[in-house]
Formats: structure tokens, sequence, C-alpha cells
């Protein structure tokens, strides 16, 4: 692990030298986060996006468990001790806005940080273990998410769950079992409320789990960078500490500006007004919708409208959906570019931008909208795009493109950069 | 180290490879496995619908006030149950329709009870992902057949409560029901 260069730990003091003798805590801090992690001297902005996601779910964490400490998970009084920790608990309006912004604010930084990866081909070898575990933790967060919806119990609450342990619902004949055993009744109700409080504050601990495991994987080849060159001296690299924990810093303040610029003056924003009214069985809202950061899924799992042989459309729109996140599994092998980086890749940064991000930009606005046919067609041509893009497009890129040619090394990278930007005296 | 593993490999003598201590490893491992699996099963069986959930009565639903045109939504299993007054136009609608153009092939009759097809008795739960569809209160939308029209991802039923368009798979689930006198159905 790591490289020959990497700075050596010293104690510096009796205590820590004692320490580092029973047990070498800060040492491992020190190799991980620290002086001791050497990492490619030119990562962009872009980088910062893993220690954002961290930050984001500390947030949750935090505020998550404050927030159990007043919340009831009963069916007859779950939506009242929401409301209650809106007016009645102190700062509690405080603690349940950052909750629920912070939700939007990782699944923003965890989005970004996965297009950064899908630009400069992270997900190629040696760090195919690394996508893995992240697509992992991306996986548990929106199991995370979608169960902390269902606990204000209002009318996407319950509707959301419905229709999403609906889709379990379209496995031909163990679906409906499956279905009933996911609720513990035949539709949303007390069980099931009780259930997903369980779950929701067990599973961000399984995340930071996984996260150990993700950054375990990455310290093994170190991080990637723009250039997608591997760091080949110790030139290329400079220590953790200072240099990422100060550019990190920067980062860290932008996330929090954007944050409480959310959560103080737009906390409904990303929010459904109809979420304020309590759970009704009996009542559909006129447009179910999930959380912003489902709209693309969801309009893939709309898009199928008609039977294909035996397949009924509804399980093949659930199929669809669940293949569009499993697909990123293969990537590593469905993009057989040795050139990692987009930016030395000029066919494929065109698909990139041209191509996956309007499609995807298109797909979240159809799954926010109402399901006309209109909107349903148009999920059509984008969801066919998404699949082809990863099945079909990127196997042909990188069997036909011509990459423009890497730089020698990431010290001549920054170089000829520094080079172009400060004209020689 | 060195001695224990000696131990180990010439415990049972060598017969092809297979080992007597193989058997206690077999054994062990086999022995905790059944017992994993025993505690297992109540840790997920706990997840089904408990006793008070199963429990739950019939539905008894009084039908002599809704005038032909109308429909009332109840409640069967914590679930809407719609009940429909067909007008005979609506009823002459669903008739109309060959049952070889349906996703799920069912008649009119098939789908009430003998003698009282003006009766049509649905879950008011649409087959593709749960959502209640609209039609059955009075203003509400019932889509282009004119029965039940489900805002989620716009499946439209017709006046027998048969998927005509959209994602839903099924026709809209009739549940077990009999009518105990002219004007009341038991449900369950």
């Amino acid at each position: 692990m790591s490289f020959p260069w990497a700075n050596e730990y010293k104690p510096s003091n009796a205590f820590t030298r004692y320490l580092d003798e029973k047990l070498p805590l800060p040492r491992f801090v020190y190799n991980a986060v620290g002086a001791g992690y050497p990492v490619p001297r030119n990562l962009n902005y872009f980088w910062n996006f893993g220690v954002l996601a961290g930050v984001a779910l500390m947030v949750q964490i935090v505020s998550g468990i404050i927030l159990a400490m007043h919340y009831a998970a009963e069916g007859t009084v779950a939506f009242a001790s929401v409301e209650h920790i809106m007016r009645d608990v102190n700062a509690g309006w405080f603690i349940r806005y950052a909750h629920m912004n912070g939700a939007s604010m990782f699944f923003i930084v965890v989005y970004i940080h996965i297009f950064r990866g899908l630009f400069y081909g992270s997900y190629k070898p040696p760090r195919e273990m690394v996508w893995h575990l992240g697509l992992v933790i991306f996986l548990l967060m929106m199991a995370t998410a979608f169960m902390g919806y269902v606990l204000p119990w209002g009318q996407m609450s319950f509707w959301g769950a419905k229709v999403i342990t609906g889709l379990f619902g379209a496995i031909p004949l163990v679906g409906e079992p499956i279905q009933t055993w996911l609720l513990g009744g035949f539709a949303p109700d007390n069980a099931a409320l009780n259930r997903f409080f369980s779950l929701h504050y067990l599973l961000p601990f399984v995340i930071l789990g996984v996260i150990v495991l993700h950054i375990w994987a990455l310290h093994i080849p170190g991080s990637s960078n723009p250039t997608g060159v591997e760091v080949k001296s110790e030139q290329d690299t400079v220590p953790f500490h200072p240099y990422y924990t100060a550019k990190d810093g920067v980062g860290v303040a932008a996330f929090f500006l954007v944050f409480a610029t959310l959560l103080f003056f737009a906390p409904n924003f990303l929010g459904e007004p109809d979420n304020y009214i309590p759970a009704n069985p009996m009542s559909t809202p006129a447009n179910i919708v999930p959380e912003w950061y489902f709209w693309p899924f969801y309009a893939i799992l709309r898009a199928f409208t008609v039977d294909f042989l035996f397949i009924p459309a509804k399980l093949l729109g659930v199929l669809a959906m669940f293949a569009a996140i499993l697909l990123l599994f293969f990537l590593p092998w469905l993009d057989t570019s040795a050139v990692r980086s987009g930016h030395y890749r000029p066919l494929f940064r065109k698909f990139f931008w041209f191509g996956l991000i309007p499609c995807i930009v298109v797909l979240g606005y159809c799954g926010g909208s109402h399901a006309t046919d209109g909107i349903v067609l148009i999920s059509q041509f984008a969801a066919a795009y998404y699949f082809a893009h990863f099945l079909i497009i990127l196997p042909l890129i990188a069997r036909v493109e011509t990459p423009k040619p890497l730089p020698n090394s990431i010290t001549e990278a920054v170089l000829a950069q520094h080079a172009t930007l400060q004209p020689a005296e | 180290m060195a001695s224990l593993k000696e131990d180990s490999a010439t415990a049972g003598g060598d017969q092809g490879g297979v080992r007597r201590r193989d058997f206690i490893n077999v054994a062990a491992a086999s022995f905790a496995g059944v017992g994993a699996v025993s505690v297992a099963l109540p840790l997920i069986n706990q997840m089904n619908p408990s006793a008070d959930v199963l429990a739950e009565a019939s539905t008894e639903v009084d039908v002599s006030a809704i005038a032909p045109g109308q429909a009332i939504k109840t409640i069967f299993r914590k679930q809407p149950l719609f009940v429909r007054h067909l007008t005979p136009e609506e009823i002459a609608a669903a008739e109309k329709v060959s049952t070889s153009e349906l996703r799920d092939p069912q008649t009119l009759e098939e789908r009430t009870k003998a003698g009282k097809k003006q009766w049509l008795v649905t879950m008011g739960v649409c087959t593709h992902l749960g959502c209640v569809p609209l039609g059955a209160a009075a203003g509400e939308i019932k889509g282009e057949f004119g029965g039940y029209f489900c805002p989620c991802h716009g499946s439209s039923y017709d006046t027998a409560g048969r998927i005509r368009k959209g994602p839903a798979p099924k026709n809209l689930m009739v549940p077990e029901y009999a009518f105990t006198s002219d004007t009341v159905i038991k449900v369950g």
C-alpha cells in the first residue's frame, strides 16, 4: 500500500509514542488521510466530492440521531410527531430541515462524485473494486433515502411506499408474497412504518462501513487524477495533508454555503407539498413522484407500456430500472479503452457531454413530470439511449477512437499547463 | 505449528486424502448450519403480517343507495374497494368488446354475479403499482374507456374494470363476495 516515498509517522511525545505502541490509531489516520498518504499533485475540484459525501453522511447521521429522539414511528402519531418536531421542539425545525435537505445535498455530491468517476475513467482497473464498492454505497443510500422518506407518513410517504414495494409485486409467482412480507400487511401500515424506521437507522452505519472498505480499496493503487496517467515518481505527488486537507476545506465551505442557502431560504423547494397531507390510503395524490434524486430511474420504470413476448410491461419496467444501476457494475469491462481520462478521448468526451448528460437530465425531467403520452414517449427514447450508451456506444468508441497523446507523467502535464498559463518571461 | 499440522494429517491415516477429522469438521459445520437456519426462520417470518393484521373481518356493504351510474369507495382489508352500479349503456359498452382484444381476457359476466351484472365490485387498487384509480367518486375523470383511470402511470380501465391501456398487467381484482340480500353484499 501507498508509495515508498510516503512520509513516515513519527510520534512526537511520550504519550503518542506510548499510544503508537499500544493502539496505533494516530499512525493509521496519518497514513490514511494525513501527511503519510501521497496524492497526485494535479487533482482538480471534482476530487473534492468524495470528502463532501463523507461530510454529508455525517450531517445526516448527527441530525438523524437527534430527530429519532423526538420522532414516533407509529401510524397514528408519526405525522403529528414530525409536526411536533417542526413546531414545538427547540430548534426542531432546523434539525429536521437540515436532515431533509441534507439528503438532497448528499445525493447532489454523490452524483457529481459518480460522474467524476465516469468522465475520468476512475472505474477502470486497477480501481474497479473502488467503483463497485461505490455502487454498493449508492444502492444502500437509495434504500436508506426511500425508507426515510416514508417516515413522516404524509401522502407521498404512503404512496411512495406503496408504489416502490409494489415493484416487488411484479416478480412472477413470488412477487406478491414478497411484497406482503416486506410490508407486513396488504398495504403500508404500522408494521411497515416501524421496520422502515429500524432499517433507516441501521443502514447509514452500514454505509459508513462500506465507505471504510471503499477508501481502503482506493488506497491500494492510490487516487486517480485528471490525466488518468498513473503516479510514476515522488514529484508526481504531494502529501494529502496539508495540501488536500486545505483544498477540501475550500470545498467544504462551498458545500455548507449551498446547503445553508437551501436550508434557510428554500427548505421545501426540493420537497413535495403533498407530503404535508397526512397519509390517506383511500386517496392517491394526483401525481405520485419520488424525490428528485430518483426521477431518472422513475422515468425508466414508466417508459415500458407494452408487453414484450411473455413478459408483462410492469415487470419490464421494474427490470429496466434495476438494470440501469446494475449495468454500472459491468462498466469496467464495457469500456475497454486503455486511456482513462475523458480529457484525452475526443469521441468519448462528445458522447459524455452531448449524449449521456442530456439523456439523464431529460430522464430526470420526465420522471418528475405527470405521465402524459408525450412524456412517456420522450422517456422511452432517453431510456433507450441510456442503455445504448453503456452497452453499445462505449464499447464501440473504445474500438474506433484515436485518443490524444498522453503526457509521460503527471508532472509533465502540470508543467505543460503551467507554461501555457504563464508564458515564459 | 509444524507438529500440530503433522498430527492432524496423520490422525486418520492416509485414505485417499480423506481424514477422520474431516468428518468432525463437516458434522460441526452442518450442526451449526442447521442451528443457524432454524434461528433465521423466525427472524425472517416475523416480517410477515401479524395475527391482528390477518384477523380482519369481512366487510358488509349496503348498495341500495347507489344510483345507476354512481359508485362508492369503501375499505376492505385496509385497501379501497369500489362498488359500481353500471348503467345499461355501460353494460352494453363492456359487452361490445370482444375478449380477444383484451390484455386480460374476461367478460363482464365472469366479473359479476349471475343476474347482477349491473353491480361491478372490484378492488380500488391499480394492478400496476397499487395506486387508487380515479372514476369512483362523482366528478373524477374516468379515462378514455369510461371506467377508471389511474393517475400514477396512466392505466385506463373500462366499464367492467378491465385493463385497456397503460402499464397495468391485469384487470382490477374482483374480491370474493356474495349478495346476502338484494341490496347487501358481504365481501371476504
